[in-house]
């Protein structure tokens, strides 16, 4: 299968991706030429809104000529290439970065990650009762959202979303090094202390629910999240006339959180403080 | 952007030791006291943009404030964010990467104890302890424990740092529990280090091409050093154009020295050629490979020389800027250094105008803080920019892309002062020395358990053997380190091994940074392992998960086996090999692609846990 873009025509890339042709427009990424032929790369760290950071690994594909494995998501696809997605050498790096994870991290709210721990026989408890991972209380310190460093993976999704990418605001960094790095505002204080505007697009991208709304964060506690139960209407905000589409996430005739599309032309899924959190005066019954 | 900076100000002395680096601060809007109005805060905002551009002086920054007081506070961090308009979570980032910096009050005396293989080996586990026993709360001295100080010729080794203006520094190696606690309570009266040619036992010998000046010329005399030969290759490299210098390194076979052994000519080549400008030359001087300290020795012993071959690299790649990027924990190399490129500049050796020639060329020195990992090459780009030391992913390569984003030749500085000798004597003499797979004269960090640890230079091809029985190898050898921390072990009845890059790959083992440290029979060898497994744990950047969470688990295992052999250790073992295996494959930079490598050989070929 081969991937065409709409827009100004580029020229295309040829290679070889697991033995068949492969073309896509100069510049895609191997992800991109996986996405186009039907094959599933796992990816955690991958973003379609930001510029891959490639700090998972779970994406990783073996490249002939090239001494380790390279990341799909961020690695351009260059003509002559010779692409194998789904080797044993592949598959054993996926499943030991899965293991490592999970060994680590609460993957509990992760997407897709039990599926892949199943395909990839992944075993994290092997590591053992002792092996080290966080075991923090989640960070409560204002009424918006909840930072649940248990469930960090560390992927920068959200260092990017804050900084020079889309927002601009520049409140979140990784703070310290190795196994002890950490997201965290200025000289780590509450998020109330720090320069965090509360746009909430670090909670848009974020892939594991280690940010949440508190909103969720709440109901998840109370066991009373149900994603099923849910409906997602597509708006406009009525807040300016910039006119961002807000996606209203609905259970029980409550509206229980607010994304944006990441396909909108203008917006890429980001919000502000109005539409990603002013929604109670929609429900105020009082 | 739309910076937000707490409340917190800096104390008078913070504001200073900033100020002295960046200037006093112009108006409010950059830190200035808001008890005067002035005209400007009225009118504009100075900063913006233009500090924006200086971010690369966040750290120098770091190290103003850390040297001055000895830890960096928030309002002291707040205060520099301003300055250079970098927002305080990001610097706050930064200064949480490097092992140097404090972001926690502690004392102003700090005395570093090395714990790393050749201190280890040489008593470091008790010697702390008899120092933090000695050395104990209200002694107004901080103990802590520090990967290789890079003293491994003198081991065990500590480095007292004493925050003030100026910072006051004492190395004490070979120390005592008595020693280090002098060193630490009266820096300045510390006795002197022994000459750079103490670490230099072939010193004087005339066969010498990269160690001949070291131990023979005054350090400190630029006249001394052009007495002995320097600057003939400048000169030369001015007669052959910057395509004929490249050529000669080309012809005369030079490969990088740091371990990735790439062609030097052809990185230089692949530089020069770039069409974006400016273009950048750095030297990585960044030496923190456990066991290394050859690149110390040769800028404490022959500054000059360094200063000299960085403007011969620059001139070949068409760089006018040069960044000399020197580790944290070498205070004497760095005074040696800033003397010789402050004369050099003065007698128009550096600066607009280098030898009347009409080349422009410049070297500035940075000091790393504390980071292994900001010895490869993207991540000290990164470093030196401001940011976090964390690895680039490649491509884009530094030739094309390095530093500040533009085509930028890195190497260190053992390779740069090979250029020297190619100059002066041609390629083809050059290339005569060694093998014809691996040219010219290398060097060689040899400690451990030998009666003359040290600096040796050999030409390639001389066996293991004849290193160490140069080095005073002792009886009952247990095992050699090859290459350093990243490098792997040998037996020995290996010891006729070829150093050459093409003997030890056949040998399925390499050369990597030069270091071949011994370790007799009583060494502990598991303690030694979880050791270079705590190295890597610590130094990892943390970027990626293979190495991040892989260091960890892999130095949970060997703790797990560490008294355990044979079957009741296999399991553990399977679980390091599938983890290396993956770490190997999977992490962005080198750390973590060779961080298993020298367990990985105890194993396989000492048989660690049999």
């Amino acid at each position: 299968m081969t991937a065409i873009p709409l827009g100004v025509p580029r020229r295309l890339v040829e290679f070889t991706l697991d033995g068949q042709e492969a073309r896509v427009p100069e510049g895609s990424t191997i992800l991109d030429a996986c996405r186009a032929a039907g094959k599933d790369v796992p990816t955690l760290c991958q973003g379609d809104t930001l510029t891959p950071k490639n700090a998972c690994r779970v994406c990783v594909v073996e490249l002939e000529g090239a001494r380790t494995l390279v990341p799909a998501c961020s690695r351009k696809a260059e003509a002559g290439m010779a692409v194998r997605t789904d080797t044993e050498r592949a598959r054993h790096s996926r499943k030991i970065v899965i293991e490592l994870l999970a060994s680590s991290v609460d993957l509990s709210t992760t997407p897709q990650v039990a599926g892949w721990i199943k395909e990839y026989e992944a075993k994290p408890d092997r590591f053992g009762p002792d092996a080290a991972r966080l075991d923090e209380e989640p960070k409560i310190d204002n009424g918006l959202y909840v930072r649940d460093y248990d469930k960090c993976i560390l992927c920068y999704k959200c260092v990017d979303a804050c900084g020079d990418q889309w927002q601009n605001t520049f409140a979140i960094s990784v703070a310290g090094r190795g196994f002890d790095a950490r997201i965290a505002v200025e000289h780590d204080a509450p998020l109330t202390d720090s320069a965090c505007v509360y746009c909430g697009n670090c909670i848009e991208v974020c892939p594991t629910g280690a940010l949440s709304f508190r909103s969720e964060f709440d109901m998840r506690a109370a066991g009373t999240w149900d994603e099923s139960a849910q409906t997602e209407t597509t708006t406009v905000c009525a807040y300016c006339g910039v006119g961002c589409n807000l996606t209203l996430h609905v259970q029980d005739n409550e509206i229980v959180k607010v994304t944006s599309p990441h396909d909108n032309p203008v917006t890429h899924g980001n919000l502000c403080i109005k539409g990603r959190f002013g929604y109670q005066h929609v429900q105020n019954r009082d | 952007m739309d910076l937000h900076f707490g409340d917190s100000k800096p104390t008078d002395e913070e504001r200073a030791a900033i100020d002295a680096l960046l200037g006093p601060a112009e108006s409010s809007w950059e830190g200035a006291a808001r008890d005067e109005m002035r005209a400007a805060d009225l009118r504009w905002a100075r900063g913006g943009r233009e500090a924006r551009e200086r971010r690369d002086l966040l750290l120098p920054g770091l190290h103003a404030v850390n040297d001055r007081i000895g830890w960096i506070s928030e309002g002291a961090l707040d205060y520099l964010c301003r300055r250079l308009t970098v927002p305080p979570a990001e610097a706050y980032g930064v200064a949480t990467f490097y092992a140097m910096f404090s972001v926690k009050p502690r004392p102003a005396t700090v005395l570093h104890m090395c714990t790393d293989l050749a201190c280890a080996a040489a008593g470091a586990a008790e010697l702390c302890a008899g120092v933090e026993a000695r050395l104990g709360p209200g002694s107004g001295v901080g103990v802590e424990r520090s990967p290789c100080l890079g003293l491994c010729e003198r081991a065990p080794a500590a480095l007292a740092v004493r925050a003030g203006d100026p910072v006051r520094t004492a190395v004490s190696a070979p120390t005592t529990v008595a020693w280090a606690a002098m060193a630490a309570s009266a820096p300045d009266s510390a006795p002197e280090e022994p000459p750079a040619a103490f670490a230099v036992p072939q010193a004087g010998d005339p066969s010498l091409v990269l160690l001949s000046r070291v131990g023979v010329v005054d350090p400190a005399s630029l006249d001394d050093y052009r007495a002995h030969g320097g600057y003939a290759a400048l000169r030369r490299a001015f007669a052959l154009g910057p395509a004929g210098v490249i050529r000669e390194v080309t012809d005369a076979g030079l490969v990088g020295r740091g371990g990735a052994a790439f062609p030097t000519g052809r990185k230089w080549q692949a530089t020069a050629s770039q069409p974006d400008h400016p273009h950048y030359l750095v030297c990585n001087a960044d030496e923190s490979e456990p066991g290394t300290f050859k690149d110390r020795v040769v800028m404490e012993g022959d500054p000059y020389a360094l200063v000299e071959a960085m403007t011969v690299a620059a001139y070949a790649v068409g760089a006018h800027k040069g960044y000399l990027y020197l580790r944290g924990e070498y205070p004497r190399a760095l005074h040696r250094m800033e003397h010789a490129i402050g004369q050099a500049r003065a007698r128009g050796l550096l600066g607009e105008d280098v030898l009347g020639q009409g080349y422009a060329f410049d070297i500035e020195i940075r000091r790393g803080a504390g980071a292994y990992i900001c010895g490869e090459e993207t991540a000290l780009f990164n470093s030196i920019e401001g940011y976090r030391g964390e690895p680039r992913s490649k491509p884009p390569f530094p030739v094309e892309k390095g530093l500040f984003g533009k085509p930028t030749a890195e190497n260190n500085v053992e390779t740069l002062v090979n250029v020297l000798p190619i100059l002066t004597r041609g390629a083809e003499a050059y290339a005569a020395i060694g093998t014809p797979g691996s040219t010219g004269p290398k060097l060689y960090c040899v400690s451990g358990s030998v009666d003359r640890p040290g600096i040796y230079e050999l030409p390639f091809g001389s066996t293991l053997g004849e290193l160490l029985e140069l080095a005073g190898v002792r009886e009952r050898l247990r095992a050699v380190l090859l290459g350093g921390a990243a490098g792997g072990f040998v037996r020995p009845d290996e010891l006729d091994i070829p150093l050459t890059f093409e003997g030890t790959r056949a040998a399925g083992t390499t050369l990597g940074s030069g270091v071949v440290m011994a370790f007799d029979e009583t060494v502990p060898l598991p303690r030694l392992l979880l050791r270079i497994a705590e190295f890597f744990r610590d130094e990892s950047c943390g970027q990626c998960v293979p190495c991040r969470v892989g260091t960890v688990r892999q130095e949970e295992a060997l703790h797990r086996i560490a008294e355990r052999t044979g079957a009741a250790a296999a399991d553990d073992i399977a679980l390091l090999r599938e983890v290396g295996r993956a770490m190997r494959d999977a992490s962005i930079c080198g750390l973590g692609q060779t961080a298993w490598n020298a367990v990985e050989s105890a194993i396989d070929r000492l048989g660690a846990y049999e």
